[in-house]
């Protein structure tokens, strides 16, 4: 081994993002450039009766004025449900839609004429509530819904006897959870330029997660072939999910540029950001868990009703997940789930990090915390009766390997002295325990369908020595750029200045699915990990026949191959050895997920080639006065397998600890009816570093077998645990359950109040068989 | 007018509803500086205007006629800082929008002698990071500030 897999390496684009010189693509600027602006819609259902744009195309520097009628084709991230346009066609179904497009020669003026549009609405019946969108309607959003409804996706699942389990339970506990939206707010904005030349090519670069996926879209609707649409992608100010799907801005500013042969640059403001929102859904859901007197799970039954706003996005995926992604790390021997999804006129809700496992994990950890109560049992002891064991199969047919969840539990109750705390601190204070297992990539790409690998990379070396790898994996600011370079610098033995990773462009880069799902590290390491090693054989082979010692015989290292026997000759002799053949050498790496699931409608859905697991404990201060809850220390136990670099790791559990610690204490996508009330950052409110509490990080895991040198993933997992940990440490705390979220002060404040009327607070009652 | 901007002079004419901002990075080409709110919440189009940290997205271009603006190309050029390099060692950075802002934050901060953490915390809690969850930050920064001490 080299040592450079697994250590603590900055990231590679580090210095650049540092100096303010790295590139974000609303700093990109080409010669001739023109400015879009998009006019949105101030109705949130309504058809559209009449467009006037002549003021507008006679305003000073306009170019171009499109409207939803010069591409309708309609795109979607899931190819089965495309249900979104460039800009409205016929009528709006969320405020905020856009109807019409703006070219200018800069972003004042193209504001200004985007102002001059008239557009005459003639409103329609307004959805807010899923529940309605679930009856009979009078006005359907998308016409493609079943019956008059406004469902987009319903889902039933049933795996062993949930009846029989139910009935025979010594202990059932329900916990009806209620969760407003939340959205991503990754701090840049998006962003796009697009190029229509004159050889009939488009370019198009964007602020997304998966150019592939938007390089089909462009091709879609514009109706380009693949071959002449080229997507690059610049540097990525974060994502979480936001800009995983194509987004009609990106789709409107090429056809812009199609219209006036120009480049056009369009970048979103914060509000249109909020507005475009595909983040988390808002759900309500009923859940229940069965256990035997011991505590032995027997069964698990899920009811979700989640508010998809006004498009699909990845909504299909999102109910699935709300049910089959609260299975672990538990043995569950019966699960049933019924999840729906309806459209409503609002922003669309989509993948956000932890996509679709977030809510129902926090009712699914409450419910534990709810079951050890009345068992008189330590919620730790309850758990451990309970894990899913490593190199197992789930009830609804996931199958499990390196799970190392027990050890997750174990360090986070050392680290926290959890055995002295529990239920033994002062009233006002407490300490709350969490468990989640996440996926490593979905297992089944969403385009590109097998037989095609889910990730390819590819690596060129020149005279200079210098190793360019080609990945179409997105570096949104989670580093796989970092990991990517560390992988080929490991198996080549080379120093990592020696490796430099290509921006993604789908001219040059082979099809990768992107960064979602925590795929990246896992699949497209594998794939790096495989080039590399075919690179490794090129320079064995011209090692042997400088040498003379079988190729087998070489290990790369410290930028040498060395031979027992102390043969030994420098990689840039042997990369110059082989380049006589064939010049500059290349070689390629893929990853092609495994076949995995059952055969049962849905099966594929949460179906990983490995999980990540992880146990949280939180420990808070509850002011009884104000209703403010103080998280003071998290203690993060994760498995990630082997962390190829625990210092990236450590940024991706803060994050996500900060993120759902966000939606757990105050985030919330506010509504009135279908008027979103707060969108910026102002008034979406995150933690500040004055709110973060301590984190400790326990990377605890062990190598998984398939993982690039035994990694998997560490993006979303970090995130579910936290908020019920600190839910639970708050009912430790103050008594005090809380299904409903956010918990701001002022319901917290309530509740307080109302249980001192009741009796007054009081520490719950200590359980009878402890942690051991 | 006439303004100074990472010590060079430059004589510009911006339209009247011209932010710095966009003077910074559309008419200079001085793209460091984000944009990420439009309200002054965020932070990340921070510069210091005669040494003092300044919402560029909130300042009227015309209001710097005459000054002495830093943005983060000024900062160090052509070479990292040392508080840049502890960014960067310490993982305080992950997609790097707002570090520009966040260095800029800390830069007028550790001018200011040897912060203490809630030093600290006060000062880049202007900042809006939705990455790192800040711990990394505030260590990067604890980190040149000591180097900075005791050089």
């Amino acid at each position: 081994m080299n040592g450079i897999v697994g250590s603590r390496v900055p990231l590679v684009d580090g210095p650049l993002k540092a100096s303010g010189s790295a590139l974000y693509t609303a700093d990109l600027t080409l010669p001739g450039m023109l400015h879009g602006a998009i006019v949105r819609s101030p109705e949130a259902h309504a058809r559209i009766v009449s467009m006037e744009l002549w003021r507008a195309m006679e305003e000073p520097g306009v170019s171009a004025v499109i409207t939803g009628d010069s591409y309708p084709r309609s795109f979607g991230v899931l190819p089965i449900t495309r249900d979104e346009t460039m800009l409205a066609v016929g009528k709006v179904r969320f405020r905020g839609e856009g109807v019409a497009a703006v070219a200018a020669t800069s972003p004042e003026a193209a504001q200004r004429a985007a102002r001059q549009i008239k557009v005459i609405y003639e409103r329609l019946p307004e959805y807010e509530d899923p529940e309605a969108s679930a009856a009979t309607v009078t006005e359907k959003i998308h016409a493609h819904s079943p019956g008059m409804t406004n469902l987009q996706k319903e889902v039933r699942q049933e795996f062993g006897p949930v009846e029989e389990a139910f009935r025979t339970a010594a202990h059932v506990v329900t916990v009806r959870g209620k969760f407003p939206g939340v959205t991503h707010a990754a701090l840049e904005p998006h962003a796009v330029l697009a190029h229509y030349t004159p050889d009939d090519r488009l370019t198009v670069w964007s602020s997304t997660q998966v150019p592939h996926y938007l390089h089909r879209a462009l091709s879609e609707v514009l109706d380009i072939p693949e071959h002449r649409v080229r997507v690059i992608k610049p540097e990525v100010g974060g994502g979480f999910g936001g800009k995983g799907d194509p987004m009609p801005h990106e789709i409107v500013a090429a056809a812009l540029s199609r219209e006036t042969g120009r480049p056009v640059r369009i970048v979103l403001s914060r509000e249109e950001v909020f507005y475009l929102n595909h983040g988390r859904h808002p759900t309500r859901h009923t859940l229940k868990l069965a256990a035997d007197a011991e505590g032995h799970l027997m069964g698990f039954d899920l009811d979700a009703l989640i508010d998809g706003g006004a498009a699909s996005s990845f909504g299909t995926v999102t109910t699935y997940y709300n049910g089959v992604l609260a299975t672990g790390p538990y043995r569950i021997p019966a699960f049933r789930y019924h999840g729906r999804r309806g459209y409503t006129n609002r922003p669309a809700s989509g993948a956000m990090r932890a996509h679709g496992s977030v809510n129902t994990r926090y009712s699914m950890e409450v419910a534990i915390d709810m079951l050890a109560e009345e068992l008189r049992m330590d919620p730790m002891a309850l758990r451990m009766r309970n894990f899913l064991s490593p190199h197992t199969t789930t009830i609804n047919e996931f199958r499990i390997t390196s799970n190392s969840v027990v050890r997750c539990l174990e360090a986070s109750r050392a680290r926290s002295s959890w055995d002295t705390k529990y239920r033994k601190l002062p009233v006002g204070r407490g300490i709350g325990v969490a468990c989640g297992f996440f996926i490593s990539g979905s297992n089944s790409p969403i385009h590109f369908t097998p037989p095609f690998p889910q990730s390819t990379v590819h690596l060129k070396i020149d005279v200079d020595g210098g190793v360019t790898i080609h990945s179409g994996a997105s570096d949104i600011g989670q580093g796989s750029k970092t990991i990517v370079s560390q992988i080929v610098a490991e198996v080549l033995g080379i120093p990592l200045a020696r490796v430099r990773v290509a921006a993604v462009d789908t001219d040059s880069a082979p099809v990768d699915l992107g960064s979602y799902s925590s795929r990246v590290t896992f699949m497209m390491g594998n794939a790096a990990r495989c080039a590399a090693e075919d690179m490794l054989r090129q320079w064995q082979k011209a090692a042997e026949e400088i040498t003379g010692r079988p190729s087998a015989e070489f290990r790369a290292h410290d930028g040498r191959l060395e031979a027992p026997g102390n043969i030994s000759i420098s990689y840039l002799e042997a990369v110059h050895q082989a380049m006589r053949h064939h010049g500059a050498l290349q070689s390629s790496g893929a990853y092609e997920s495994p076949s995995l699931g059952g055969k049962f409608k849905g099966a594929r859905a949460g179906t990983s080639p490995a999980y990540s697991f992880a146990a949280y404990v939180a420990e808070v201060e509850v002011d009884v006065d104000l209703g403010r809850i103080h998280v003071k220390k998290v203690w993060a136990a994760f498995d990630c397998g082997r962390p190829l670099n625990p210092m990236l790791v450590e940024g991706q559990i803060e994050g996500s600890i900060h993120m759902g610690l966000g939606q757990l204490l105050g985030e919330e996508m506010r509504y009135r009816g279908t008027r979103l009330m707060n969108p910026s950052l102002l008034e979406y409110r995150t933690l500040s570093p004055v709110e973060m509490p301590e984190v400790e990080c326990l990377l605890v895991g062990e190598e998984d077998p398939e993982g690039p040198f035994g990694a998997k993933e560490a993006g979303e997992g970090p995130l579910p645990p936290v908020l019920p940990a600190v839910a639970n440490a708050v009912y430790d705390a103050v008594g005090l359950r809380f299904t409903e979220l956010p918990l701001t002060p002022d319901r917290v404040w309530r509740a307080l109040r109302q249980k001192e009327r009741g009796g007054g607070l009081q520490k719950p009652p200590a359980p009878k068989v402890d942690a051991r | 007018m006439k303004l100074r901007v990472n010590a060079l002079e430059y004589l510009v004419d911006p339209p009247a509803e011209r932010l710095l901002v966009d003077l910074l990075r559309e008419d200079l080409h001085l793209t460091g500086t984000k944009r990420g709110c439009d309200d002054g919440s965020c932070g990340a189009c921070t510069v210091l205007v005669d040494g003092a940290p300044q919402h560029s997205c909130l300042t009227l271009a015309r209001l710097v006629s005459g000054r002495d603006v830093t943005t983060i190309e000024g900062v160090s050029p052509g070479r990292l800082s040392r508080l840049q390099r502890s960014l960067v060692e310490t993982g305080g950075l992950q997609c790097g929008f707002c570090t520009p802002g966040m260095i800029i934050a800390a830069l007028a901060l550790l001018q200011r002698g040897t912060p203490s953490r809630d030093d600290i915390l006060e000062a880049i809690s202007g900042n809006f990071c939705r990455c790192t969850g800040y711990a990394k930050i505030v260590q990067a920064i604890e980190r040149a500030a000591q180097e900075e001490g005791g050089r």
